[in-house]
């Protein structure tokens, strides 16, 4: 071997002496280096718009700093108080000075903060914010008590526990209407204030129904697709891809023309006597709205990677099956079906992932009844301004759906779906 | 003809896409049982179309296909029990290839025993014995195209359809392919109707050739015959290499017509198809049958010849003449010991016999049923 003098079993050496990997290693970085530079600017986009804010979102869904940061005084007397009996003296000596020292704008944030684990906070912080300035010097626990006689109730004192580490997991708790108790010890909430376990539930059930519905729907359609002369599978895919290209709130204000009490469907029925005209269906502003809409707005996402796969999807088979002796439903069951499997994955997948955080349609025909886990953070976003509920709720949200992946890579393969 | 041993018989079938032409025009053909027969054409010539009416795919636009004389035209394709090999195979990707096997057992309820053991014999019969748990992505193309000849067979049918199952192999494969197809079908004699545009598959391996063209069968008979004695212009065009002379009759004598070629010269042919002294004719002639510097007096044509091209191809030197006004007159001169020795630009003399040379109809014609 004259181009590796190394003895056998050594490593292999270029004509030179230097080793092959060394050699190989330098021949192939400047390449590196080009394809590198070449995907950093998407890669910077990804970055800024994708892990920060991601990251952020996570940050926040855990983050409770911000007691820490204006109570530090009261939270290290919290610590020495047994938690049962009366508060006393140097307590609320810990929380005028806190409050003295506080930022006004961050003592109004923390009244919010606070307001999540006991109600009575805000107004309690708001009030003694603005009394502060008549209290002249100690004793402080008379003055405080007269400036609101709820800084006697020791169930806000109690309340401190669940904000005393400057992580929590308390939002978590929330989204899954459990809470911390004094002590943070894991507890339910009030029975009439349990909300989001129902939304949960809501939420995936109204996901199941519109995937399975868009499956049932779209599996013919994408059949036709893949199997019609191709003038008329293009006017066919045109009419699947309008939706596509009309606006969402066009769409969903045209189904509350369809389905309100006095819509075109309630009146079809009702002229044709299949309804009395007391008995108008309602399919508007609840469950039955919600779904109905969906299906009709996701089913584009089933039928396009149904069809993507179909179309790869020889006739042959069918003939061969058939040929073989199966009978015609027999051959698309067990040949045609078995292998539009890569498809239906994706498009179920697909669909799921876009349903379960659906906020719109359900916000516009939902109603009561069919509000969805999305609107509720939405709510917490814009309006209650409780952003690390809203985070965690999103969050959630995000590994319900990695984990559902997941189980869809075990189950189907990811390298099997065909997205289209 | 009930009662004639055939299996399939097409009777007066036509059949259109359109309503506006016709893909085959009035086809009878018989195909006996334990025959090989060999549908041959160009593509588009309508050889799988009848093929695929045979399976049950298309329906025939007129007349009737009787299978072991029945009447078949209304049954449903998997009522007839006919295999087929198609072209892409047509193995199922999601089963393996011990499934795909027992896929047309399964339809027919046989039990589990009976059919692992005909699963087992059909692999051993391919020499695939080890590759039952396979996936038939996982094998090469010719093992596929064994899988789907195998699966063919498995559930026994009598008559077997193969549209150009070689299609997709490589040389040699296809030369291995051929003769494996041609010992299965001598040991199960088993009826095979075969549709290929390849001819020295169509040669290799038939009984019989129904050479297709335009919708119509050229000339059916066996492989010899096709090439010997081909009937018209296009049958000897299309199957082995040919030249033409094309002429006029100047004189009939029955058995051999005198025909007037190119710079004058007068080539005596046997008579084939033309219709008579005066009527246009092609001459068709087979290279390996035209001798280089013939005894003189031996044969009855002898032309001098100008030697254009040679091409070395080992076993025969293909050298191209310039001969009564043809330049590309192709003559294979066997690489032995004794071949004549020429060089470019020779004029040399080259002669053939009149029953070699046949006088033929004039190609590409108009057919008389078009």
């Amino acid at each position: 071997m004259p181009t590796s003098p190394a003895k056998p079993g050594g490593p292999l050496l270029t004509a030179d002496g230097t080793p092959l990997k060394t050699s190989l290693e330098r021949s192939l970085k400047l390449s590196k280096l080009r394809a590198l530079g070449l995907i950093f600017p998407p890669l910077l986009f990804l970055l800024i718009l994708f892990v920060i804010p991601i990251g952020s979102l996570l940050t926040r869904s855990i983050d409770d700093s911000l007691s820490n940061k204006v109570l530090p005084k009261t939270l290290a007397a919290f610590e020495r108080w047994d938690k049962t009996s009366e508060p006393d003296e140097s307590m609320f000596e810990a929380v005028y000075l806190d409050m003295k020292a506080a930022d006004k704008l961050d003592l109004s944030k923390l009244g919010t903060r606070m307001n999540y684990e006991k109600s009575g906070w805000r107004s309690l912080i708001k009030i003694t914010t603005r009394g502060l300035k008549r209290i002249d010097g100690p004793p402080y626990k008379p003055a405080m008590l007269h400036l609101n006689k709820r800084w006697g109730d020791i169930e806000f004192w109690q309340s401190l526990g669940a904000m005393k580490d400057p992580v929590t997991l308390g939002y978590y708790l929330k989204a899954v209407d459990l809470k911390y108790d004094g002590n943070k010890d894991i507890m339910k909430v009030n029975k009439h204030n349990r909300i989001y376990r129902m939304l949960w539930w809501r939420t995936f059930l109204v996901s199941m129904i519109v995937t399975i519905g868009c499956l049932i729907l779209a599996y013919p359609v994408a059949h036709l697709l893949a199997t019609l002369p191709l003038r008329l599978s293009n006017l066919l895919m045109i009419c699947v891809l309008m939706p596509f290209w009309t606006s969402l709130l066009v769409r969903i204000v045209s189904w509350m023309v369809m389905l309100q009490q006095n819509g075109v469907v309630n009146d079809s029925l009702v002229s044709l006597g299949v309804l009395d005209d007391g008995n108008r269906l309602p399919m508007m502003y609840n469950f039955t709205g919600t779904v109905i809409v969906m299906t009709q707005i996701l089913l584009p996402f089933m039928i396009l990677p149904i069809y993507s796969v179909m179309k790869t999807i020889p006739p042959s088979y069918m003939k061969a099956a058939q040929n073989l002796g199966a009978t015609p439903a027999r051959a698309f069951i067990r040949v045609y079906m078995p292998q539009t499997i890569p498809g239906i994955g994706a498009g179920c997948l697909l669909v799921f992932i876009v349903a379960i955080g659906y906020y719109i349609t359900p916000e516009l025909v939902g109603g009561k009844d069919g509000r969805l886990i999305g609107n509720l953070i939405a709510h917490h976003m814009q309006n209650s301004l409780n952003w690390g509920l809203a985070s965690a709720m999103g969050t959630i949200l995000l590994v319900a759906i990695l984990t559902l992946y997941w189980v869809y890579d075990k189950l189907v393969g990811v390298d099997n779906m065909k997205m289209g | 003809m009930p009662g004639d041993d055939y299996l399939v018989r097409f009777v007066n079938i036509q059949k259109s896409y359109d309503g506006e032409t016709l893909v085959v025009k009035n086809l009878n053909l018989n195909v006996a049982k334990s025959e090989f027969l060999t549908i041959l054409g160009p593509s588009g010539s309508g050889k799988t179309t009848c093929l695929m009416m045979l399976a049950g795919f298309e329906p025939a636009t007129h007349g009737e296909i009787y299978l072991k004389d029945q009447p078949i035209n209304r049954v449903p394709p998997h009522r007839r029990g006919i295999g087929m090999v198609f072209q892409n195979y047509a193995l199922f990707p999601h089963l393996t290839v011990a499934e795909n096997l027992a896929f047309p057992l399964d339809v027919r309820g046989m039990s589990k025993v009976e059919k692992a053991r005909r699963v087992k014999r059909a692999l051993d019969m391919v020499q695939l014995g080890g590759f039952g748990d396979r996936r038939p992505a996982q094998l090469s193309g010719g093992q596929q195209q064994r899988v789907a000849v195998a699966r063919s067979l498995i559930f026994d049918p009598d008559l077997v359809l193969m549209d150009e199952p070689l299609g997709a192999l490589d040389k040699n494969l296809r030369e291995q392919m051929q003769y494996k197809i041609k010992s299965i079908h001598e040991n199960l004699g088993v009826t095979v109707v075969y549709v290929t545009h390849d001819q020295s598959i169509a040669l290799t391996l038939s009984d019989r050739i129904a050479v297709f063209d335009d919708g119509v069968i050229q000339q059916c008979a066996a492989p010899d015959v096709v090439y010997e004695r081909p009937e018209n212009a296009f049958v000897a065009n299309f199957i082995g290499e040919n030249n033409q002379l094309t002429g006029t009759v100047v004189e009939d004598n029955g058995d051999t017509v005198k025909v007037a070629v190119g710079n004058g010269n007068i080539v005596e042919a046997k008579k084939v198809k033309v219709e008579g002294v005066g009527s246009p004719s092609t001459l068709s002639l087979r290279p390996e049958r035209v001798v280089v510097n013939p005894e003189p007096g031996s044969l009855p044509n002898v032309f001098p010849a100008k030697t254009e091209e040679l091409i070395y191809l080992g076993d025969h030197i293909r050298t191209r003449f310039s001969i009564c006004g043809n330049v590309d007159f192709i003559v294979k001169i066997p690489n032995s010991a004794f071949h004549a020795a020429i060089s470019e630009g020779d004029e040399v003399n080259i002669g053939w016999k009149a029953e070699d040379c046949r006088a033929l109809d004039v190609w590409p014609c108009p057919t008389p049923h078009s």
